[in-house]
């Protein structure tokens, strides 16, 4: 069954194609690629998803809804989360806090009840913390739960903006290049942790990832995307042998 | 010298922790919208005006329906504190709606324009409205809570002298205390206050996590001119006569005290609001004697101005504001 389907979507910024015309489909419970050369419009495609942008033409379905004119925010509310390259946590709030609010939506206390912080709006919070602390668990950062982000390594941070999307029990996880900047040991824990959301919370993942070892090794399909167009899609061994994709990452052979 | 002032300085002391109340919870109103919006909303004096004028309509509403007699009032002040939250509220909620929102991705200079022109806009529909009730826009209120208390300061330290206090002073005081603290529970302990929280630091990013910005900035103005109004009603008591101007000064001193405590901190505008309320009065009290009779109690208010460019010039981001480094 087909959780996310993208149909022709094109993308302008001005004059410039940041998108062209860019079909596919994301299976429920795969983990999804979407790979290419720096450019070639990975996060585009991630932010029109997401509801950042609104694509200029084409649309998106996420469980069968037409989501193209959804606002982000009620993209989350239906399960679409995300994690993002250069890290958007909150810096100020704790690791906790910044998981917590990965749950808003799920709570759904109103203003008042919530301001006066009694009955259904405190067992709530208790409800939601307990599942925050199974993401604290989970991603073994028990330990940094009460500092604020800002103060937390690089490393430590990625992991955190992985559990906030995590937080929000998505249907769909959409994560931009989360192994970016880490070292041999973090990119081995953080692909420990997808196949583990993957598997133990049964998340689709779209992944973005430079690291091609790390991609045909987790991914159940990729799609590659060069100058805004898709080259190539198939499983990993179908692309690394697809001929546009070898001349997009490592160009054409010129005789002289 | 120094013997004149430690005379009076109980009282000093009382007058300038009831007006700082004041200027703490209406500059509350400023470093919240500052916060999320990074809008100055110079119509949030007229909000706490406007306010005051709710109320003491409500008062002698009350008094003429011969309700207050009938009625402890403690409890009445509750209601018209309750009902002016609200109004005000919504009020600020409104004006957000249609003379902020529409100009979110304006430039910043568009939308100060806008607010003081919102500014003006109310303190006319104000005036208008008392003119048209009342034949005369300064209004007094009825008379509550006058009853003196006398706080023995003599008998801690005997050049002070004994100082009076209005109980209607420590109704305002202890009203403001309570209104901080929830104001402060409700930031940093509730879904809601998280999620204004996460969105005056990064609106798209709240966006993601399924906040609903629109909402949450509707929040922030509702909160902010709730507790406006409710200072509003306050003064008011406090005070006896109001007019429309009341809030323009005033509004410029909150905000004042929300640039002293680092606007956009929350707690840096209560203790800025309290700071400024004692300084004010310090000089209301002792200019005359500190400058040898060359500048007068009247000079107060260049005193709290002077703060302001003393602090721009010296800690622009303010007593608790932390300064902003930009990556480039």
């Amino acid at each position: 069954m087909n959780l996310l389907e993208v149909r022709n979507i094109s993308l302008a910024f001005g004059g410039v194609k940041a998108l062209n015309d860019v079909s596919f489909t994301i299976r429920k419970g795969e983990i999804f690629s979407l790979i290419g050369p720096n450019g070639a419009g990975k996060t585009s495609m991630l932010n029109c998803i997401s509801g950042l942008y609104r694509p200029t033409e084409g649309s998106i379905s996420f469980e069968g809804a037409d989501i193209t004119g959804m606002k982000p925010f009620k993209r989350a509310g239906l399960g679409i989360a995300r994690a993002f390259q250069n890290i958007e946590l909150f810096s100020h709030l704790t690791v906790l806090d910044n998981l917590m609010l990965g749950r808003h939506t799920k709570m759904k206390t109103g203003v008042l009840a919530g301001g006066f912080y009694w009955g259904r709006a405190q067992k709530e919070e208790i409800e939601h913390r307990k599942a925050v602390e199974r993401v604290i668990d989970f991603l073994e950062i028990e330990d940094i739960r009460n500092i604020p982000v800002g103060r937390l390594a690089y490393g430590l941070k990625k992991r955190v903006e992985v559990g906030r999307a995590l937080a929000m029990e998505p249907k769909l996880l959409l994560l931009d290049e989360p192994m970016a900047g880490m070292n041999a040991e973090e990119k081995e824990d953080m692909a420990r942790f997808i196949l583990d959301i993957h598997e133990e919370m049964g998340s689709t993942v779209v992944l973005i990832e430079h690291d091609m070892g790390v991609v045909m090794d987790l991914s159940d399909s990729v799609a590659v995307l060069d100058f805004g167009k898709l080259i190539g899609k198939g499983t990993p061994q179908e692309v690394q042998e697809n001929p546009d994709v070898i001349k997009a990452y490592l160009g054409e052979e010129q005789f002289i | 010298m120094l013997t004149e002032i430690l005379h009076t300085l109980p009282q000093v002391l009382l007058d300038g922790l009831t007006l700082g109340a004041v200027y703490a919870i209406v500059a509350l109103g400023y470093t919240m919208v500052y916060g999320i919006l990074e809008l100055i909303n110079f119509a949030h004096g007229e909000i706490f005006m406007t306010g005051a004028f709710i109320g003491t309509a409500i008062f002698l509403t009350m008094t003429g329906l011969g309700v207050m007699s009938a009625m402890p009032a403690l409890l009445a002040l509750i209601l018209v504190l309750v009902v002016t939250s609200v109004l005000t509220g919504v009020l600020g909620m409104g004006i957000e709606r249609v003379a902020y929102r529409p100009l979110r991705k304006a430039p910043k200079l568009i939308t100060l324009i806008t607010a003081i022109g919102v500014s003006f806009l109310l303190q006319d529909l104000v005036r208008f409205i008392a003119e048209l009730k009342k034949g005369n826009y300064i209004i007094t209120g009825p008379s509550l809570f006058t009853n003196q208390v006398t706080v023995e300061a003599s008998s801690l330290f005997s050049t002070f002298n004994n100082a009076q206090l209005k109980s209607s002073s420590i109704i305002l005081i202890v009203t403001a205390i309570i209104m901080m603290f929830a104001l402060d529970f409700f930031i940093n302990r509730t879904k809601w206050g998280m999620a204004m929280r996460a969105v005056a630091q990064d609106r798209e990013t709240a966006a993601l996590m399924s906040v609903n910005v629109n909402k949450v900035i509707s929040l922030t103005f509702f909160v902010g001119s709730a507790l406006g109004g409710a200072t509003g009603v306050l003064f008011a008591v406090q005070y006896g006569t109001i007019d429309p101007y009341i809030g323009f000064i005033l509004g410029l001193k909150a905000f004042t005290a929300a640039v002293l405590g680092g606007i956009g901190n929350i707690r840096g505008a209560m203790f800025g609001g309290v700071l400024l309320g004692l300084l004010e009065m310090f000089a209301a009290a002792n200019l005359s004697i500190l400058s040898g009779g060359v500048l007068g109690g009247e000079y107060k208010d260049v005193f709290a101005f002077a703060i302001l460019i003393l602090v721009l010039i010296f800690k622009p981001e303010g007593i608790f504001g932390k300064a902003v480094t930009e990556k480039v």
